[in-house]
């Protein structure tokens, strides 16, 4: 929580102000009893009415004041609290941004996004509350002593007793109930969960029917918000009744030590109902903090849950070398991504997704990447832009190790298309235009060609500004593997990744495809992963995966001599009596 | 969209027709609102009683030598009785209160997921996914805390507001009349601006539903936003939403809280119009110094309420404007509901008859026309053609996904429009290309499709699929948990996975789109070989690419551009010499000009 209130130091007039004004209006509140202390005290006694009627018109000043004052309070907390939760959003938006694909792998996006809307919004209200209230509530409460000092300093002692009395209970109330809070916040993180899942997954559950468990497991997760919000509600709805209790029985107190002293003589008539009502006037301040309090704690919990996020660092530090000076030098000749005995491990995972990996991918060279599902192809091709960091052994690009580098501008020269086709909602050419910002009509133009997505695009309505839906869904599959691949060529890389980014299209489209590719003027170093043998056996090199490990490189017809693993696969493709044919 | 008609004819449906529905909600919870609105009067008519007692026990304490100290015990012992029943009662009322709030948001939750279960997919794949979210989970958050605020304070203030009178008439009548006179003004000015504040807080909610999207676009996404180091862009535009939700935030905070300080004002008017009349009364004798004291009391407690109500209403209204989005899921039509007379189809065999069937997604852009089709049980369909041509519709209206314009589908001669969706889906197995785990065990997404299967059947189904070993190599099995993002399992481990879904339940009918898509071929092969027997006497759609996966088929329907250009099996089409010829040779060539 402390950490977000760093988001305030731009607004540290208003963060001052608003308080400071609130106090103000609450010391002219305090002043009220007083005179109409001097009115019964004063004006009653000595009946002197023209007394009477000018301290009734002091107290339309102090209220005059006090509204003056409170407005102004409000529009500087409201302006504090606002500016308050633009600032974490955008803090926490940038810092999920930096993420690295191994914590967006352990995180999960739901979550996240709860935290970025719900929770952000209830740390906003309780900013602004805080910054009304929880000044002047201790101010009116610590106001008040005082000022019973001022009529009798005995009877104020009371005040002193009840006071650390009514903290220990709003301090207790709020300290027990903020964990708990938190389990709620948890509980709605698993409800949201499941909204969403319905959604991405909508076709599976109906096809497979599963509307009723469905319903019958989210009504389980929602009955569990529920009775935790409900626990927690019982507890702190005991604030109120609790601290009644105290200051009526400070009231009490107050009474008998009153009797007492006016007996004697130490005390006035007006002053016990001075004392009185400065009693009350805390009541009327706890009650309304009471009902504040659970905002505060909520946010409170809500605000951890935030700095959690922002906390937690990217297991990844960039260099702060650059593509261009990397290119200077002798290395200008060196292979454009080399791999050293390379082994990843996932975070989490048991053991190595990778081990070994040694290979040298020449400048233009096409290097196609064959092995079985789960045989680590993804995971080889997410290393080459640093999507993930080797356990051990050193990637290198251009001759230097890759940590290097700095990411993001080791990134802009790579193009990558990753497995599942993410296309956002906006027109094809703002689609495209993500991986060259300032790309011109010619070049979106070159790059969809080339991509094959030409023909297709032609037929939309309004061409390259045809409004694609959020998460591409008015494309079909094929359709949105070769905008993302358009996307990946328009920046023109020195590093072309195509993971598996051509599954959805036939073969026909398949081998235009790679022919277009070839054919770049820009020549490319490209990395194409597959399950095809037909899209990768024209490459310079063809690294055969299994199970993490290399069983192979070479070229096709060296593998189809001499690597088993190859053989299986191509042969299971093309069975031989077809390739002997020809 | 479906509730573009309802739209036009009533924009926006008022603040009042938005309450009846709150006030439905509630209908259920009746006892508990009145337990709270009793235990409310016990306890506000218990705190009023006390400053009588308290101006009574000043009354007793006039001067020097001159207090009556039987009276004032005897009033001490009286506040104290009191103030104990009236901490219970608040106590127990914000038990009620908080039980009914909770419960009727869980309810209103419940009920918008059971409207999601059968919302059409038009209307799903036609919203964000992070609207609906932010409907169902931010939305109804901020309506339970406006509902609740609304409970314990709005009750507790009215009845003081009713209490207070009384009191006040029972101690003096003319200085009740100044309190009535002055207080309404309040009133008037807290509805003044919460009058103005409502539209101000719709435009909140508004951009905080924009900014939900895309917040749960790009996180959800952010692979790809990294891929592309496009991280700086999206917060760019991510900012601009976030500085109109802050000009929005900042003012409907801060008009909203103007009410507070004024109505404030206008109690201090009241206050100062008790004290000088009251100071009057008493230097006229028709007054004592206690009653006054009680007086005041009852002034600030009758003018308090008010002030909170005011605060309550622009609470509420911040309420209301989200039960309204809520609301609006809640109502929006429900996928075409099934007739009384449903079929339940108990025994599908596999005959599947498209008859002259129209459909496209949108009016201006025809899709499938007059498309006939008859298939009989165990026959293989293979749909082929280049990609966007409308394979995956045709999966949509087979599945009863979306519903056809024109014509008709019938399974074993009956509409599928007339039976139950339960059933006609139950007949179907299929996997899709875009493959869809959802959170749980392993085991659980496998037995989806049958959730009492054995664990041997299980792990037959598995090895079947051939993810038996991959799963065995995972930390904890068959009970490993597969998180949203599904980290670490591959797309083709996926794929496996709604394949050994679909081997567990082996319905009739077979729907394969692209489901080996993301597979190596020799795992492929092999599977194919399972799929082969599972497809014996199952009548099957495939869509593939692969044309040595369809070779085989009873009759391959060629599409292109949403149309069926040519239908055979595979020796006739290669013979007619057309679109399929030039797609088959296109895909060996590759493989034999090595």
């Amino acid at each position: 929580m402390r950490s977000l209130l760093v988001h305030l130091k731009n607004y540290k007039k208003e963060s001052v102000c608003a308080p400071l004004f609130k106090m103000l209006e609450a010391l002219f509140e305090l002043f009220v009893p007083l005179v109409m202390a001097a009115v019964i005290d004063v004006g009653i006694a000595q009946k002197d009415r023209p007394y009477i009627i000018k301290m009734c018109f002091v107290l339309v000043a102090l209220g005059l004041i006090g509204l003056v004052c409170s407005i102004t309070a409000q529009y500087f907390a409201a302006k504090a609290a606002s500016g308050f939760g633009t600032g974490v959003r955008h803090a926490l938006f940038e810092h999920i941004q930096k993420f690295t694909f191994s914590e967006m792998d352990t995180i999960g996006s739901s979550t996240l996004i709860t935290r970025m809307t719900s929770d952000i919004n209830q740390v906003q209200s309780g900013v602004n509350l805080v910054l009304r209230l929880f000044l002047r509530s201790p101010f009116i409460v610590f106001g008040a002593m005082i000022m019973a000092f001022t009529v009798d300093v005995k009877a104020a002692l009371i005040f002193v007793v009840t006071i650390p009395v009514l903290s220990v209970i709003v301090f207790g109330i709020m300290l027990i109930t903020m964990p708990l809070y938190k389990k709620v916040q948890a509980d709605l993180d698993n409800v949201l969960l499941m909204t969403r899942e319905n959604l991405t997954g909508v076709r599976v559950i109906r096809a497979f029917n599963k509307e009723k468990d469905e319903r019958r497991r989210f009504e389980e997760g929602n009955q569990i918000l529920t009775d935790a919000q409900k626990f927690v509600g019982r507890i702190s709805g005991l604030m109120n009744p609790l601290t009644y209790a105290v200051v009526n029985g400070a009231i009490i107190v107050l009474i008998y030590a009153g009797a007492i002293r006016v007996n004697v003589g130490d005390l006035s008539q007006g002053e016990v109902v001075a004392l009185i009502n400065y009693m009350s006037q805390i009541l009327t301040e706890l009650v309304k903090l009471a009902n504040l309090i659970i905002t505060v704690t909520k946010a409170i919990a809500c605000g951890n849950r935030i700095g959690a996020v922002l906390e937690i660092r990217p297991d990844m530090e960039s260099g702060n070398l650059k593509w261009e000076d990397a290119e200077k030098g002798e290395k200008r000749f060196a292979p454009a991504v080399e791999f050293d005995q390379v082994s990843l491990r996932y975070k989490g995972a048991a053991a190595d997704s990778l081990s070994g990996i040694s290979f040298r991918a020449e400048r233009g060279q096409t290097i196609g990447i064959i092995g079985g599902t789960g045989s680590g192809k993804s995971s080889l091709v997410n290393m080459i832009p640093r999507f993930y960091d080797a356990a051990s052994g050193t990637v290198k690009i251009c001759g230097r190790d890759i940590r290097e580098y700095d990411i993001d501008d080791l990134r802009s020269h790579v193009g990558m298309v990753l497995q599942k086709a993410v296309l956002f909602k906006g027109t094809i050419a703002e689609n495209i235009r993500w991986g060259k910002e300032d790309a011109t009509d010619d070049e979106i133009m070159e790059a969809l060609e080339i991509s094959q997505a030409k023909e297709f695009v032609d037929t939309k309505e309004g061409g390259t500004d045809f409004l694609i839906e959020q998460g591409g869904r008015n494309l079909s599959g094929g359709q949105k593997q070769r905008l993302t691949i358009a996307r990946a060529l328009v920046r023109k890389p020195e590093i072309l990744i195509l993971d598996d980014s051509a599954s959805a299209l036939d073969f026909a489209t398949d081998a235009k495809l790679r022919g277009a590719i070839r054919g770049m003027k820009e020549n490319p170093t490209v990395f194409i992963v597959s399950q095809r043998a037909s899209s990768i056996q024209y490459a310079d090199q063809i690294i055969v995966l299994d199970d993490g490990q290399m069983a192979g490189i070479g070229t096709h017809d060296e593998l189809l001599e001499n690597c088993p693993a190859y053989q299986e696969i191509y042969y299971s493709q093309f069975p031989k009596e077809a390739a002997s044919n020809e | 969209m479906s509730n573009d008609k309802n739209m036009t004819t009533d924009k926006k449906p008022s603040q009042a027709d938005t309450l009846k529905e709150v006030m439905h909600h509630l209908g259920r919870y009746r006892i508990f609102l009145v337990f709270s609105v009793l235990l409310a009067a016990v306890s506000v008519a218990l705190t009023l009683y006390i400053p009588k007692l308290t101006g009574n026990a000043v009354d007793y304490i006039v001067s020097k030598g001159n207090v009556d100290f039987p009276g004032v015990f005897r009033v001490m012992l009286q506040i104290g009785i009191c103030t104990l029943i009236t901490a219970l009662a608040q106590w127990l009322m914000n038990v009620c209160n908080n039980k009914m709030t909770y419960q009727v948001v869980r309810d209103i939750r419940n009920e918008a997921f059971r409207k999601i279960e059968i919302l059409p997919l038009k209307y799903i794949d036609g919203h964000p996914y992070g609207d609906v979210v932010s409907r169902v989970i931010a939305d109804v958050d901020q309506f339970a805390d406006g509902l609740l605020m609304g409970f314990t304070q709005l009750f507790t203030g009215v009845a003081t507001i009713m209490g207070t009178f009384g009191f006040m008439l029972s101690v003096n009548v003319k200085i009740t009349f100044v309190v009535v006179l002055i207080t309404p003004v309040s009133f008037v000015v807290a509805n003044f601006i919460a009058k103005r504040t409502f539209d101000m807080f719709r435009l909140q909610s508004e951009t905080r539903g924009e900014q939900t999207g895309l917040i749960d676009e790009m996180i959800g996404n952010q692979k790809v936003v990294q891929a592309f180091g496009r991280g700086k862009d999206v917060t760019a535009r991510f900012d601009e939403i976030n500085e109109r939700l802050r000009d929005a935030s900042l003012r409907a905070t801060f008009f909203s809280s103007i009410t507070n300080p004024s109505t404030r004002f206008v109690n201090s008017l009241v206050y100062t119009g008790v004290g000088i009349t009251g100071a009057f009364a008493v230097v006229g004798g028709s007054l004592t110094v206690g009653q006054l004291s009680s007086f005041l009391s009852y002034a600030n407690q009758y003018t308090k309420p008010f002030n909170e109500i005011s605060g309550v209403v622009t609470e509420f209204q911040n309420a209301v404007a989200c039960a309204r989005r809520i609301f609006d899921l809640i109502a929006e039509e429900p996928q075409t509901p099934e007739t009384e007379n449903a079929v339940d189809m108990k025994e599908i065999k596999g005959n599947v008859k498209a008859e002259d069937v129209s459909f496209s997604y949108t009016p201006e852009q025809k899709l499938i026309e007059h498309f006939n089709l008859t298939v009989k049980p165990g026959q293989r369909i293979a749909i082929v053609g280049p990609t966007g041509c409308g394979k995956t519709t045709l999966i949509n209206l087979l599945m009863r996904f979306y519903d056809v314009d024109e014509g008709s589908i019938k399974v074993e001669d009956v509409d599928i429009r007339e039976m139950t969706r339960r059933s006609l889906r139950a007949g179907y197995g299929m996997v899709l290309q875009d493959t869809w785990l959802k959170t749980g065990t392993i085991r659980d997404n496998i037995t989806m499709g049958r959730p009492d299967a054995t664990d041997e059947e299980v792990i037959a189904a598995a090895k079947a699929s051939h993810i038996h070993s991959f799963i065995m190599r995972l930390p904890k099995g068959y009970d490993t948990w597969i998180t949203e993002d599904g980290g670490g399992i591959s797309q083709g481990q996926k794929q496996l996975l709604c394949i050994a879904r679909v081997m567990l339940c082996r319905p009739p009918m077979l729907i394969l789109d692209e489901a080996t898509s993301s597979i190596d071929t020799r795992t492929e092969i092999k599977i194919q070989n399972a799929f082969a027997k599972l497809m014996e006497g199952r009548t099957t759609f495939i869509v593939a690419h692969r044309l040595s996966t369809i070779r085989e088929a009873d009759l391959i329907l060629v599409m292109k551009d949403g149309k069926i250009i040519e239908q055979g099996n595979h020796a006739e089409l290669l013979e007619q010499n057309g679109f399929y010829r030039y797609l088959y040779e296109s895909q060996f060539s590759q493989a034999t000009t090595a």
